[in-house]
């Protein structure tokens, strides 16, 4: 089966969201997307980004976001990685409207937002340590 | 620009974390010297918009209910139209095709 791979390393800034989601964007192309397929990546894509900037990191200097990309066969598989301050409760973290963050303005919708784009989402965290998203989604299903 | 008491506030590009904050502040300033009562947002012009932009636009609502003005969308494509029904927005701010459907409704 065709397999390919690739991984992206960038600083934990606001302003590399949107590089980040046109890089994975671009990556699925050769799936032959559709342009709402696209749409739905880049914007789960833009969440799990966001999330690790302000909630694995919070503002932390020279930290660094790892985003690494697998399609096999009309599957596509992203995952987005922080070494930031983890996840105490995934259960709830995931639950529609709940934030840490309600000051800020922040909806709560996220991990709502990446489950209803995606096919699947996989929360893997650790309090102190860091937090994975990997999520997955076929193309053309 | 104003009209009818209605503030319309034309957003342009991408509403992610990255951009969100500036378009607040923006749209707090043209509200505080328009002296409308309602924001209409018209989103016409965004091609991508996250959660970042479910918040802001709550945010505005919720300032605005506490004085008794209203937050209105138009010009909803079909790219965000997923992510409004998904974040519940749709519920909460009426969503119209066009300024001229808001003033007669
Ligand atoms: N990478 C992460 N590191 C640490 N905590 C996280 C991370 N991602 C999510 N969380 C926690 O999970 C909660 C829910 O995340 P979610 O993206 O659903 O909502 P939000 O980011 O708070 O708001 P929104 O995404 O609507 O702007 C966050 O408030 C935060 O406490
Ligand atoms: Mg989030």
């Amino acid at each position: 089966m065709f397999k390919n791979e690739m991984e992206l390393k960038f600083a934990a800034l606001s302003e590399n969201q949107a590089f980040a989601r046109v890089v994975a964007a671009a990556f699925a192309t050769r799936l032959n997307p559709t342009v709402a397929e696209i749409t739905e990546i880049k914007t789960a894509v833009s969440e799990a980004v966001t999330n690790a900037i302000i909630h694995g990191y919070d503002g932390l200097d020279g930290a660094a976001v790892i985003m690494r990309g697998y399609i096999k066969g009309r599957e596509i598989l992203i995952e987005i990685e922080d070494a930031g301050r983890g996840i105490e409760d995934i259960e709830q973290a995931r639950e529609p409207l709940f934030t840490t963050k309600p000051d800020e303005e922040r909806s709560g919708m996220g991990f709502t937002v990446m489950e209803e784009f995606m096919d699947s989402l996989e929360v893997e965290s650790e309090p102190g340590r860091g937090t994975i998203v990997k999520m997955r989604k076929i193309i053309g299903g | 620009m104003e009209r009818n008491g209605n503030l319309i506030v034309k957003i342009r590009g991408e509403i992610d974390h990255h951009s969100a904050d500036r378009i607040r502040h923006s749209v707090e300033s043209q509200f505080k010297s328009s002296g409308a009562r309602n924001i209409v947002f018209d989103f016409a012009r965004v091609s991508f918009m996250d959660s970042s932009g479910i918040g802001m636009v709550i945010g505005r609502y919720k300032e605005l209910n506490k004085i008794g003005g209203r937050v209105f969308a138009i010009n909803i494509g079909s790219e965000l139209s997923r992510i409004f029904e998904i974040s519940g927005l749709k519920k909460i701010i009426p969503c119209f095709a066009s300024l001229d459907e808001i003033e007669n409704s």
